[in-house]
Parts: structure tokens; sequence; C-alpha cells
């Protein structure tokens, strides 16, 4: 069997009295689009920065590519690229000069330097390849933060939370590329707030909780497992009746949306809104999303 | 064979780094440091040359001068390390160093190595300004690269430590105006300190930057406060503690690496 990109066992991390992560086992496998999920203060960017070698274990081991990042941190960084959360910069350089020292310290030469302008390219900043980073918009910096972690072409690509913030265009821009390298062979690790981005992207996901995985599927049957549809009805003027009321997940002025466990409540939704000489304006009926899953389990953290 | 190669690379291009770092703003870092000196130089030997004789048949002017590339060249190699360091941790892009295989090892080269270099070329500016204006002899031309190389990688791996320990720019300027400054004043740069009284020369003993400044002075002149083999002794005493803990802080990631 191939070694993993990652594997995680059992992983602890304290901070003083805070225990951080509380035991965690996660592997993730080469070629795949991994999603790690969960609210501020799950954990997710302690996780990254001990993957990263920013902070050590307090107990566990954590590899890349097979290799300790603690043990074999050498050979573990290379395979690693991160993508850090803050909007950090040097401001004396220009970003083809950062991109090259940031490959450089990975021993990477000129026979990198054609690497490195295709990143430039594909991430929409050959324009600005000249320009101190200082002068770069926050879009822009953006994206040169995400090549200076490609900078080396890892095997492992890592994104803390890489669109907040981000304009649609960026987004788009920026998936576009990343689904690209993951075709091509590169694993990538994706944490984010937007569940819609890990459900499009993300073969499988993770989800996290007070430092400890709640849920690690494939998407797909998360998905699954929590079969509720969402009904959203319009009405015009009138009241969602009381009978109701238990299964309004979100309102939002006159529109209603209900969480359904089972298809056959579409009938009796509609038949208490006649009941109670509800005009409905409009209707639809959704799968349910990561979202749902998300809230579900990990309540409302 | 290249000397740069897979394995070499990362240090070096961390090295690069460092000294573009600096060359990028020359004016502030190489420009600002020699206009400083040179206007000691001239307010100095202006108001002291005629009464102040040192050693025989040295002019005073000739005699400061070597004291103030010294002073010059250590403040700057400090300069260049700790602010370097503190900078990149208050943007936060320390971080992409922090995220590369180099190993403390190689950081803490890469960083002296920068900090010598700024050192080296602040230092030979002011010589090469000042002997336009004065009669500078050069005796042991061994002695005064020993010193300057010495001089420049103590106070960069001070700088380094300066560096990591502090979180903030007020606390880097309280360590250059609390700790550097009065060692560099307090030194000998602008006289002997033979001329002092008897408690202040037994406290400048206790100062290892009297030791640089006294060992370089002698490369130029053959003759200073002390035996330079006593300053060289001193110096690398200083030099092997000061490495000694600036990589046992790297090397636990104090402050760096959580």
């Amino acid at each position: 069997m191939a070694i993993p990109a990652i594997k995680i066992e059992n992983v602890h991390k304290h901070f003083g009295d805070f225990h951080a992560l509380k035991g965690l086992d996660l592997t993730v496998n080469q070629g795949e689009f991994f999603g790690l999920l969960g609210p501020n203060g799950a954990g997710k960017s302690t996780l990254i920065n001990i993957l990263a070698g920013l902070l050590r274990p307090s107990e566990g081991n954590v590899s890349v590519m097979g290799h300790d990042v603690v043990t074999d941190y050498q050979a573990a960084r290379m395979a690693l690229g991160v993508v850090p959360q803050e909007l950090v910069f040097d401001p004396f350089f220009n970003v083809r000069e950062m991109l090259r020292f940031q490959a450089g310290y990975f021993g990477r030469g000129k026979e990198n330097d054609a690497w490195v302008d295709e990143v430039i390219e594909s991430l929409g900043l050959t324009d600005k390849a000249h320009t101190n980073m200082r002068r770069l918009s926050g879009g822009m910096k953006r994206r040169a933060l995400i090549a200076q972690a490609l900078a080396h072409k890892p095997p492992v690509i890592v994104l803390d939370e890489p669109t907040a913030g981000v304009d649609v265009e960026l987004r788009q821009l920026m998936w576009g590329f990343i689904r690209r390298l993951n075709q091509e062979g590169h694993t990538v690790i994706l944490t984010t707030h937007y569940l819609e981005e890990a459900e499009e992207l993300c073969s499988r996901v993770a989800m996290m909780k007070q430092g400890e995985v709640v849920a690690l599927d494939t998407t797909a049957n998360l998905l699954n497992k929590f079969p509720s549809k969402n009904l959203c009805l319009k009405l015009s003027a009138s009241n969602m009746p009381a009978s109701l009321s238990s299964m309004v997940k979100h309102q939002d002025g006159q529109t209603y949306v209900l969480t359904l466990t089972e298809l056959s409540q579409v009938e009796f939704a509609l038949s208490e809104l006649r009941k109670a000489n509800a005009v409905i304006e409009d209707m639809q009926l959704n799968e349910a999303d990561l979202e749902d899953v998300f809230l579900s389990l990990v309540g409302g953290a | 064979m290249s000397l740069i190669n897979a394995q070499t690379r990362g240090v070096y291009t961390l090295f690069k780094k460092e000294v573009l770092r600096f060359w990028r703003v020359a004016f502030q870092t190489i420009a600002s440091p020699m206009i400083t000196a040179l206007l000691y130089l001239l307010i100095f030997s202006h108001v002291l040359a005629g009464r102040v004789q040192v050693y025989d048949n040295v002019a005073y002017t000739a005699f400061l001068i070597p004291g103030l590339i010294m002073m010059s060249l250590l403040q700057n190699s400090f300069a260049n390390t700790s602010s370097s360091l503190v900078q990149s941790k208050v943007m936060g892009n320390i971080v992409f160093v922090l995220l590369t295989p180099l190993t403390y090892l190689q950081f803490f080269i890469a960083f002296l190595a920068g900090a010598v270099v700024r050192g080296f070329v602040v230092g030979f500016s002011i010589y090469l300004v000042a002997i336009f204006f004065v009669d500078l002899p050069i005796m042991h031309i061994g002695w005064v690269l020993v010193f300057a190389l010495l001089g420049s990688a103590l106070l960069g791996t001070f700088g380094i430590i300066a560096g990591i320990w502090a979180e903030r720019f007020d606390q880097m300027a309280a360590f250059q105006n609390f700790v550097i400054m009065p060692l560099t004043f307090l030194s000998g740069v602008f006289y002997s300190i033979h001329s002092l009284p008897p408690i202040w020369q037994t406290i400048s003993h206790f100062n290892p930057f009297f030791y640089m400044i006294d060992g370089f002075r002698y490369g130029f002149f053959g003759q200073g406060d002390i035996s330079p083999w006593v300053s060289l002794g001193v110096v690398l005493t200083f030099l092997v503690l000061l490495v000694a803990l600036s990589l046992k802080m790297l090397k636990s990631g104090y402050k760096l690496r959580g």
C-alpha cells in the first residue's frame, strides 16, 4: 500500500492547561483533496502548525509522506507546502524574488525557475511579478502567499483558510489551479469556513470540534448519513402555522426554510399550510448540504 | 564542482536574502552610519586634536578612526541580525523560513554571515572616506581583519539573541539604548582607558567592546592599552559563550516554534 500523504497518530497538544488536541488520529492518502472543517478553536490551525513544524506535538506522531515531522523534519518539510492563514509578506522584495528565495530555501535552483513562472502565471500574478510585495493589494498578496507555498513544488499542499476575505474571481482562479495540481497528483488539504467550498472540492472531509474529530468520511457518505432535505417556502403575508414551527430552520422575512427528515413531510407541511389558508408564492426542495451535517454534528458552537 | 548545490543552496539563499535586505535600503544601512561616524570624526578631531595625545607619533585624529570604524562595524552587525529578526517576527514573514528544511545551524550561519558582511561594508566604507583626510597606517593587517571578523561575528550573534528574545520594536530599541550604546561609548572609542580614573579603568576591563576596539587599533598602530593576544582570548571567549547561547535558543525553538 502506498505511503499516506499525512499520517496523524494519537496527537495531543497542550498549551498550559488548555488541551487543544485530544488524541487525534487521521490519515490522508496521496492524491486526495481533503477537507478539514470545524468552528474557530476546534484545533484545525494547531494541527496544521504541527504538520508544518511550527508547533511540536505534546504527544503522538505526525508524518508527511512517511517522514516524521519531528525526527525527520527536513524530508517532511520538503514534501509540504503550507499557505498560512495570516496575510504575511516580506516588504523588501518583489513577487518573483520572493518565490525564487522560497524555492532556494528548499534547495531548488535555476532548474526550478520555469515552475516558478508557471505558478506566477497560473495565479494571475504575471503583471505583478516585479512589484514589491508591499505595493500589492490584499487579493494579490493572497495570491503571492499561495505561490510561495507552491514554489518548491511540494507533493502535499496545505491551505489554511485560503479564501477568507477573497473575492469570487480570485476564488475561481485559485480553485481552478489547485484542482489542476490535485489532478496531477498533488495531495491537497484544505481548512475552510465555507462549507459549500469543501462540498464542491473535497472528496473526503473531517469535522473537528474542541480538539477531536467528530466525523470523518467521504463527502457523499456524510451527506447521505443525514438524509434531510430543505423545503424553502415563500409565503405571501401569512405566518407559518404553529404546527410547523418546530421544523423551521431559518427565517428571512416571508421566506422560511424547513428541515424535513423524510419526503412524506412535504405532504404534511402543505396540508398544514392549506388549513391555515397560507398562500405559497414560491417553493423549492433542496438536498441537505454540508452545512446541515456540520451544524447537526458540531451543534451551535 | 560548484559550491552551491542542493545541500548548500538553502543556507546560501538565506544569506543572500539577508545581504540584499540591507543592500536594498543602503541609504539607511550603510550611508547613514557612515555619515554619523564622519560627523564624530569632524567634531572630536576639531575639538580635541592637539589637546589629547594618546600614543607617541599618533595624531589624535588618526587614533580616533579605528575606534570609529570598529564602533560602526559592531553596531551595524548587531543591527543587521536583530532588526531582520524582529521585523520578520512582527510582520509574521519569519514563517517562510520556519517552514523550510533549513536546520537551526544553517539559520544561524546565514544570519551571522549577513551581519558580518554588513559590518565589513560599513567599516570599510568609513575607512575609505577617512583615509582621504587622515594619514592612517596599517601595521598589522592580520590583527585588523581578525578583530573585524570576530567583532562583527560577536555582535551579529548578540543581535540574533536579542532578535529572538524581543517581540516588539520598542524592546529592541531598549536593547540598543541600554546595552549596546553604553558598552560602545565606555569602551575607548574616543580615548585610551589609561586616561581614565582607576575605578573606570577597572570597569572598562569587564567590557568586551574595549578588547575588540583595542585589538583592532593595535592592528593599525602596533600599540594598544593591552596585548592583542589578551584581547583575542577575551573576544573569543565571549564569542563562544554567545554562539553557544544563541544555538541553544535556536535549537529549542525558543519564541520561534511552540
